[in-house]
């Protein structure tokens, strides 16, 4: 079974899903932070394949793909740094990147060797649903790949139900209609996250997107099956002298209180 | 004057499910795809209404100055030994033809109830195209420039500023206009109900290539009246165009993509020369790729990082072409030739001194291949002019010393 479907057969609630670019903030920090987040108690990590131009990322996430390709990141040495890692993790693992790279990869050599190095996931935000399931869906499935899709509140119902129709492991509901690293107040999204979790979708819903503390974490979990942190954490990782110390205290101050 | 709706089919155009070739499509992510969405139902049956065309028509006619006149250039007809007219898109309007889209676009936006307009700009001509049509129709404008870009082009900065729109500084990546696209995109994910999107060229994700066509296609649609006057036949042997994203070149060949034997001729701009490292020449250094939603030719690293371009000209200095042209380069239906930054300023002061016209950079990269095409004494040759000179009147004075 793939680790995401097991994980939430195990743990339906409260999953946190951390995302940081690979090769960030120095090109070989990318397993040890996937180590520390899971010793520090993180579900499921999300690791950004940096790109020159990333559109549906804010400024946080761009300036460490910057960093990160300048540090010498590509997918062929993520590939590399990969290797062994099932060794030492268990959690699920998945890559977050847009279409260009991996299309100059080679889409099938690319998806061999994430399920080669333990994989088990991709969230690729700029490949269209259609044209995922024209050309793309078969080799997924071929490789045990669960590829994710996106929500937002301007997704029309039909259009969610056909996009948890089409996806594996589990929607990925953007929390409002923003880049990423946008600090909007949740409150208003209350009705949004109330329709989503109405539909009884058939995967599990995780919200991500402005998700940044404590408080905005349970706020996203009352709501869905967990939530995704991406550049809160990329912000507390960026000048860390002892990047242990650092992934578990933001870990352990995110999950404050979630079992009262 | 109307917009190309009715035309047949080419198979250079764009088809049903918005590709030309292997190019195009709409790789965006799901934030836009209500936006594009709504575009991608609406455009055709909002722009083919009688209503909008005759909205359109009249201001291209009354605001713009269309038709722009098709002028035949003799000295520079006797020195390459052809008969070279030179469609006068810098005589519109604010300057070049960027006009004949934002007008069209900015119709729609107000058919589509949008209340404010964001837009990306290189040199700033597209900026004050926009903030101009914005300012006719009392809308509210944003435009975004690379921070790079705002230093080098100031005097069209200040014109924005003084038609009413904020002009917003990217500051991310390489800080020019594959870095104000991407911020103009972000704008619109950020506000995706009350905002539309002017994107200035025949780039981005379907149906914005098709429809800027469209909107420039006027550009050919008057070449082949004005050609029938002058020549008594509508087709010519030879139409050039400058390419950056591409939208002057693709209004320029949209009627005669079919006409197989009238040679169409897509200058690029070579920058420094080809392999120098500093070029733009994407049809001879690019891969195919997706940039800005849109899978086309783009100069990009083995690993898909995408590059940064040069061109003396900013208006032609970005890294991707629209997908109809990577279609039209591919196929072999255009001829792609490149033009350095030396040869185009040495084109832009010949016909300074030649015709008494200072044309924009961009355009004097088509020009600079006058000289290539081993053109015979009865050849008809429509060059379009897309823009004049002023706003390079700077780097034209500092190449003169």
């Amino acid at each position: 079974m793939n680790r995401i479907d097991q994980l939430f057969q195990n743990k339906p609630k409260d999953i946190l899903n951390v995302y940081c670019t690979a090769g960030y903030p120095s090109l070989n920090d990318t397993v040890t932070i996937v180590e520390a987040l899971e010793q520090s108690g993180a579900d499921m990590v999300e690791l950004g394949m940096p790109f020159s131009d990333p559109l549906a990322d804010g400024p946080v996430i761009q300036e460490s793909s910057t960093r990160a390709i300048k540090n010498g990141m590509r997918i062929s040495v993520l590939f590399e740094q990969l290797k062994g890692l099932r060794d030492k993790v268990s959690l699920p693992i998945i890559l977050m990147g847009y279409m260009n790279p991996v299309m100059q990869f080679g889409v099938e050599n690319f998806l061999r060797k994430c399920a080669e190095t333990g994989v088990d996931g991709l969230i690729l935000p700029d490949l269209p649903m259609d044209e995922y399931e024209s050309e793309y869906k078969g080799l997924f499935e071929k490789y045990g790949l669960h590829n994710i899709f996106l929500v937002t509140p301007e997704t029309s119902e039909a259009r969610i139900r056909k996009i948890d129709g089409v996806s594996n492991g589990f929607v990925y509901a953007v929390s409002s209609s923003s880049t990423t690293g946008k600090n909007k107040e949740m409150g208003d999204q209350e009705v949004y996250f109330q329709r989503l979790k109405a539909m009884n979708l058939r995967n599990p819903i995780l919200i991500g997107f402005g998700i940044r503390d404590n408080k905005t974490f349970r706020e996203a979990c009352r709501h869905s099956n967990g939530a995704i942190i991406g550049s809160a954490f990329v912000k507390a990782i960026e000048n860390s002298a002892n990047l242990q110390a650092t992934v578990k205290e933001f870990v352990a101050g995110i999950k404050t209180n979630m079992n009262r | 004057m109307d917009i190309a709706v009715n035309t047949s089919q080419s198979k250079y155009h764009v088809n049903k499910k918005g590709y030309y070739g292997d190019f195009g499509g709409a790789y965006i992510p799901e934030m836009l795809y209500p936006n594009v969405e709504e575009l991608k139902e609406q455009y055709m049956q909002i722009i083919s209404d009688p209503a909008f065309q005759q909205e359109f028509e009249q201001l291209l006619k009354d605001y713009v100055g269309r038709p722009s006149p098709l002028y035949f250039a003799k000295r520079l007809s006797e020195k390459y030994k052809a008969k070279i007219y030179l469609k006068r898109e810098d005589l519109n309007h604010t300057g070049a033809h960027k006009v004949n889209n934002t007008i069209g676009q900015i119709l729609l936006a107000k058919r589509l109830g949008k209340k404010r307009i964001i837009a990306e700009t290189g040199a700033g001509q597209h900026g004050v195209a926009t903030a101009t049509v914005c300012a006719l129709m009392g809308l509210e404008c944003v435009v975004y420039m690379g921070s790079v870009d705002i230093q080098r082009q100031a005097p069209n900065v200040a014109r924005m500023r003084m038609l009413g729109a904020t002009v917003v500084p990217a500051t991310s990546g390489s800080k020019t206009l594959k870095d104000a696209t991407n911020e103009a995109i972000r704008d619109w994910i950020n506000n995706p109900v009350d905002t539309h999107y002017i994107i200035g060229s025949v780039v981005g994700p379907h149906p914005y290539p098709d429809m800027v066509a469209r909107f420039q296609s006027v550009i050919s649609e008057e070449i082949r009246q004005q050609l029938v006057e002058k020549t008594g036949k509508p087709d010519p042997d030879y139409v050039i165009a400058c390419v950056g994203g591409g939208s002057n070149a693709a209004g320029a060949f949209f009627h005669f993509t079919d006409a197989e034997k009238v040679k169409l001729v897509a200058v690029e701009a070579a920058g420094q020369g080809v392999n120098s490292g500093f070029s733009a020449a994407t049809s001879q250094l690019g891969r195919p790729g997706i940039i800005h939603a849109s899978k086309t030719l783009l100069m990009q690293t083995d690993d898909g990082q995408i590059v940064e371009p040069h061109s003396i000209s900013a208006g032609l200095d970005y890294p991707g072409v629209g997908p109809m042209h990577a279609n039209l380069y591919t196929t072999g239906r255009a001829l792609f030739l490149n033009a350095t930054d030396d040869e185009s300023l040495a084109a832009g002061y010949e016909l300074s001194l030649l015709e008494g016209i200072i044309p924009a950079l961009e355009s004097a990269h088509a020009l600079a291949k006058l000289k290539d095409l081993s053109l015979k004494p009865e050849d008809v040759v429509v060059v379009c002019l897309s823009g004049r000179g002023d706003k390079d009147l700077e780097t034209y004075i500092k190449h003169l010393k």
